[in-house]
């Protein structure tokens, strides 16, 4: 089938993303796979925001600009986002419009036939399912499950209003809509990065999150939080320094701890980073990339955060820094992260995105079969004389918490000895133990994973790119394909430290990432030696897309 | 030297000849013995500054983590496993200044913990600046014609808040101090003891400026009377109260809804999360069939 793509356009505060849930969870249960993105101002009320859904046959995880039919639910948002109306494209509003569109005048008719205006949206949503084609009956069941905790007349009156703008939008699309979408057996998992992080924590054996809300990452503790079952303590710290040194407290007292943020309240972390690196006690933090500088686009996406994580930290210490691809890869992301933390007591990064976090992907199998969560604990029984900070060859000493046994565990973020106390003997005490800690280097670099490679035998142009930009990279060869160019992909997913990797010969490398300064070409430059033939950033606070790809290829290559 | 009791350890100190610290590290150490505590079962957490350095001159778990922030970290480990006797060891530029903020969180927390603050008004680690405490025009090595701006009246902000254990001690009776310590760690909540502990080396008064001035509260003095509380520690007088200032009749306290509802062990102790919960979870967001 030929994907269709649905915007839904409204000011804040109008319901675009009930709207939005609704109509993907129906499409969803039709047996359609669905994408849906939002892009929203930084404010509750007012501004106009636009919620896709991309409807395939097969999971098609990156955005489409250009709308099918747009659903627009005030004035305002008919101007702003009619020019991504294509071709043969419809407006759905309540306004009177130009040209292929169908006028429901949602409020009137909620008001007239339901003596109530808050049922409009239904009677948009009802609309928008009559528009694409989908059984009505699907739509009720979706309606019927969502409202099933509301009194009967509640449940009733939606009932009415969907049939009632499915009916409208049947008469109304005879002949503007092609679109016919009929059940089919398809079923999908549909999930945003957010969800699949707080869930991968869960399943790794994290029991305490501290966090302060901060857009994009706000979901993962209001998700563990919520989910009481998970046995995970949730707490709304007063700041991020608070939420990440609750977390290493945490963690110190035995527990696997994490804390989420975006660039900003990272920055706020950074001294502690640099304190878990000393006093090795595992931590995750989830980085969810925003544009920047300062507050800079709080709820739009971007890759300009990678080298500020790498570097993220006073002093020398190690760290892992990985991204997620997708909400799948952001699971096992997640699993890998608490793993590798605990087994190298590092600090370690999972970098998101806006784009990431917020957008819903389909999956046709959600296998969360893959690396198990392991702990790397010592045995208090097995040691007799107990040192936290052993010298070892491997950099890792044993690690026992305070309280699960006789033995006493002491930290410092001092220079150290053996036992944890603060030393001032730089030979024979303090360089042997930065000498134990940066030896974990040697360990740590090869269990991080290699970029994964795509297409590379017949290309000559190969895109190399990183996080979340996966699926629109392996599009934009399709695109590319189309253009008389044989393009691979080269995907960075493990970002530090950087694997030993060779790049292949005799190819032509572009970095595609979202920022403006060229964070992974300079990253791969000075470890891999590598020569980059083109480079295409995006920093406009939008995802990057195929299309975007594809057009800013072929406009600067030679 | 043969050990007094099993928390003395023979880590030289970094303390100053003389420092009434020391005295505050034997009330601390006295204190959990009368408490029948054994080193494993007890955490010190601290900062940064020479109030900070005290969990490594007693055996013990510790954390000695970053400047203002023992507070976070004690939480964290407090909400882990309730089981240790969670202390914060840490001085009025460690707690007052840089981690202010916390402070005023941890009123709001309740955590059953207990905060020592060593307040000698000045900054003696890094040579004699002015402290959050240090008294309005009083000169400090910054501060040379005076300090220019309040100081700040942190057992008043707590008993407001109506932290369930406010007392205030002096360095200069640690037998005193022991028995504040004793009482505040059998406190079920946050329990917060200011203490006087003037500084030999950089202070700007003689010792016994201030044994001269500290006074115990009367016998008959109603520590459960939140006004008279306020207004004792902010009356300007002659003498300096110590004592507790302040007790609450006990409210919840830090976790009390997760130890009821979910678990009561210490985290570490829960059971391994079932794979099978998280296919269930997942089913959720899936479409139906």
């Amino acid at each position: 089938m030929h994907d269709v793509n649905v915007v839904i356009a409204g000011a804040a505060g109008e319901g675009i993303q009930t709207i939005g849930a609704i109509v993907s969870k129906t499409v969803l249960d039709q047996g359609y796979a669905v994408f849906t993105w939002q892009e929203y101002e930084s404010r509750i009320r007012g501004g106009q925001n636009s919620y896709s859904i991309r409807i395939s046959d097969q999971p098609h995880n990156t955005p489409l600009i250009e709308a099918d039919i747009l659903l627009a639910l005030n004035a305002e948002a008919v101007e702003k986002y009619r020019p991504l109306i294509k071709e043969n494209g419809i407006l759905i509003s309540g306004e009177s419009s130009e040209g292929s569109s169908i006028r429901i005048p949602f409020s009137k008719v909620a008001k007239d036939e339901l003596g109530k205006k808050i049922y409009a949206n239904t009677v948009a949503v009802g609309a928008l399912i009559g528009a694409l084609g989908i059984d009505l009956k699907t739509l009720q069941k979706e309606i019927k499950n969502r409202f099933a905790d509301k009194a009967d007349e509640i449940l009733e009156k939606n009932r009415l209003a969907a049939e009632k703008g499915y009916e409208m939008a049947d008469e109304g699309c005879r002949d503007l809509c092609p679109w016919n979408l009929p059940k089919r057996d398809g079923r999908f998992y549909h999930i945003s990065g957010n969800e699949a992080i707080a869930l991968g924590a869960a399943y790794a054996g994290c029991r305490f999150i501290a966090a302060y809300p901060m857009t994009p990452s706000t979901e993962i503790i209001t998700y563990l939080a919520e989910n009481e079952n998970l046995g995970v303590f949730a707490e709304q710290a007063e700041d991020e320094i608070a939420a990440i040194g609750m977390a290493i407290g945490a963690s110190y007292a035995g527990t696997r701890a994490m804390t989420a943020t975006a660039g900003g309240g990272f920055a706020l972390m950074v001294e502690h980073v640099s304190l878990a690196g000393m006093i090795e006690v595992p931590v995750v933090i989830v980085v969810g990339q925003r544009p920047g500088p300062a507050t800079g686009l709080p709820t739009r996406t971007s890759q300009g955060d990678l080298l500020f994580v790498i570097h993220a930290g006073h002093g020398e210490f190690h760290k892992l820094v990985l991204a997620a691809s997708d909400p799948l890869d952001a699971f096992h992301k997640t699993v890998r992260a608490f793993n590798l933390a605990d087994k190298y007591q590092i600090p370690v990064m999972l970098l998101t995105d806006q784009f990431l976090t917020d957008s819903g992907f389909s999956f046709e199998e959600f296998d969360i079969d893959g690396e198990k969560p392991a702990t790397f604990l010592a045995d208090p029984d097995a040691i007799e004389d107990y040192k936290r900070y052993q010298l070892d060859d491997s950099g890792i000493s044993p690690r026992l918490y305070p309280g699960q046994s006789k033995h006493l565990v002491g930290v410092d973020s001092d220079e150290h000895d053996e036992r944890g106390h603060i030393t001032e003997d730089l030979v024979n005490v303090a360089l042997p133990m930065a000498q134990k800690r940066l030896a974990k280097n040697k360990k740590l670099k090869k269990d991080v994973m290699p970029p994964q490679e795509i297409a590379l035998d017949e290309a000559d142009t190969v895109l190399v790119g990183w996080g979340s930009a996966r699926a629109a990279l392996l599009e934009a060869l399709d695109l590319l394909k189309a253009d008389g160019i044989n393009a691979g992909v080269i995907h960075f997913s493990e970002m530090w430290p950087l694997p030993d990797y060779s790049f292949p010969a005799n190819k032509k490398f572009w970095t595609i990432e979202s920022n403006a300064t060229g964070q992974l070409a300079r990253l791969l430059r000075s470890e891999y030696n590598v020569i980059f033939e083109g480079r295409i950033h995006r920093y406009d606070g939008l995802p990057l897309t195929a299309d975007f790809i594809r057009t800013n290829f072929n406009a600067k290559r030679k | 030297m043969p050990k007094e009791n099993e928390f003395e350890n023979d880590v030289a100190s970094q303390w100053c000849p003389g420092c009434p610290n020391f005295n505050i590290l034997d009330a601390i150490k006295s204190a959990l013995v009368e408490l029948k505590k054994s080193p494993d079962q007890v955490c010190l957490i601290s900062g940064i500054g020479q109030a900070a350095k005290l969990p490594h001159y007693l055996q013990c778990n510790f954390f000695n983590g970053l400047h203002g922030r023992a507070l976070p970290a004690a939480i964290g480990i407090h909400a882990t496993n309730p089981q240790l006797t969670t202390m914060v060891v840490t001085g009025d530029g460690d707690c007052y200044g840089e981690g202010g903020n916390h402070f005023l969180h941890a009123l709001r927390r309740n955590p059953d913990i207990t905060v020592v603050v060593h307040n000698n008004e000045i900054y003696a680690l890094t040579k004699g600046q002015a402290s959050p405490t240090t008294p309005a025009g009083e000169k400090r090595s910054i501060q040379a014609k005076g300090v220019q701006i309040a100081p700040l009246n942190m057992p008043a902000i707590a008993i407001i808040h109506g932290c369930g254990f406010v007392a205030r001690g002096f360095a200069g009776e640690p037998k005193h101090l022991k028995d504040l310590l004793v009482a505040a760690v059998r406190h079920r909540g946050l329990s917060y003891i200011d203490v006087i502990q003037p500084c030999i080396t950089w202070g700007t008064r003689p010792f016994s400026w201030y044994k001269d001035r500290v006074q115990q509260l009367d016998d008959d003095y109603d520590t459960a009377d939140q006004s008279r509380a306020l207004e004792k520690v902010m009356e300007s007088s002659e003498k300096i109260p110590i004592g507790v200032l302040y007790q609450a009749s006990e409210r919840k306290v830090f976790g009390h809804r997760f130890r009821e509802i979910v678990d009561q062990r210490p985290l570490p102790e829960l059971d391994p999360i079932d794979a099978e919960e998280i296919k269930s979870l997942l089913q959720g967001f899936r479409s139906a069939p």
